[in-house]
């Protein structure tokens, strides 16, 4: 695959998510507004920081003067899963240049991440198509930018005036599970995947999404000891 | 100008996590226990996303009746695993959604 096709794979296949993410896009930008942060470095912060959830705490934490100590942390700590991320795309993009490691990074997100990854597992190690496979989650990652930058826009902008309760949300759980069920072919798999939604549901009550982490390292290890099938 | 910085601390933090191991490839030899692990970061964390939004209702947990998006959410399962198609998928899901909503 070129560039260019491999770019517009990964910006395709995050398009069903901008479905779900515009809603939150503008009411982080309306909940901005509401914590006395200024139109501008709401704007700002969609660049800057670039992280839904954070962002989201942030804007509360300021609004409810939290100390400065705590609100970093806090940030910290709702991004802990995107290590995993960065642990599971590194190999991939091993052989590129700096310049390239650092703007994927940053755009290195939940859905950027999710659109991707099936198609870079297809991709074969030392195959031609391997050293093109970054272009990918540039599209991936660049279609969620946009989108999320323009939604805030609407958020900032428009605020209240815009519906926000179209249900469209949803559209992110849907396009995870039409992620996520192709790959389940093992047992392995499928109990990883059990016990991580298990967790996560249990545990959805904790702070700064400490128990989405905890759900998601749980399931990683369940997928492991899973023991492999004897035929 | 302290909210300016603030964000400043907070996006390089953000950006720091997501580069870590990025960074890292090719500098260290991770062991083996921390590889077994990766393959299994896409259905872990994506399952974990997804699941609170459909066994939830505002906070509450609820596996049965009066919860509309669990069954939607089944339904794309099932369509998911049958025919491995995204809009198909999310196309359904919704569907399943409203129609539950109206009864």
């Amino acid at each position: 695959m070129r560039p260019a096709e491999s770019f517009v794979l990964g910006l395709r296949s995050v398009m069903p998510m901008l479905l779900g993410v515009a809603p939150f896009g503008v009411i982080y930008g309306v909940v901005a507004l509401q914590s006395g942060i200024p139109a501008l470095a709401a704007m700002a912060m969609s660049s800057i920081v670039f992280a839904g959830s954070a962002q989201f705490l942030l804007a509360q934490l300021v609004g409810a003067g939290a100390p400065l100590l705590l609100t970093v942390g806090a940030v910290g700590l709702v991004n802990l899963r995107h290590a995993l991320y960065s642990a599971s795309v590194a190999p991939v993009l091993a052989h590129l240049p700096r310049r390239w490691k650092i703007l994927l990074a940053y755009l290195l997100t939940d859905e950027a991440y999710a659109a991707a990854i099936p198609h870079l597992m297809a991709v074969k190690p030392d195959s031609p198509q391997a050293t093109q496979a970054h272009w990918i989650l540039f599209g991936s990652g660049f279609g969620l930018w946009a989108g999320w930058q323009l939604a805030t826009l609407a958020g900032v902008l428009l605020g209240a005036q815009l519906p926000s309760n179209l249900g469209l949300e949803f559209a992110l759980p849907l396009t995870f599970i039409a992620i996520v069920v192709p790959m389940i072919d093992s047992r392995a798999r499928l109990m990883a995947a059990l016990v991580a939604a298990a967790a996560a549901v249990v545990l959805a009550a904790m702070p700064y999404k400490l128990g989405l982490f905890i759900a998601v390292m749980a399931g990683l290890v369940a997928g492991v000891a899973m023991p492999r099938r004897v035929n | 100008m302290n909210l300016w910085w603030l964000m400043l601390v907070c996006g390089v933090i953000t950006f720091g996590i997501r580069y870590s191991f990025i960074a890292a490839e090719g500098h260290y030899q991770p062991p083996t226990w921390f590889r077994r692990l990766l393959p299994f970061v896409p259905i872990a964390a994506l399952t974990a996303i997804a699941a609170p939004e459909l066994a939830l209702v505002q906070g509450e947990i609820i596996l049965g009746g009066g919860n509309p998006r669990l069954w939607a959410g089944l339904v794309a399962i099932i369509v998911a695993a049958l025919w491995r198609n995204t809009l198909l998928t999310i196309g359904c899901g919704f569907l399943a959604l409203f129609a539950l909503q109206r009864i």
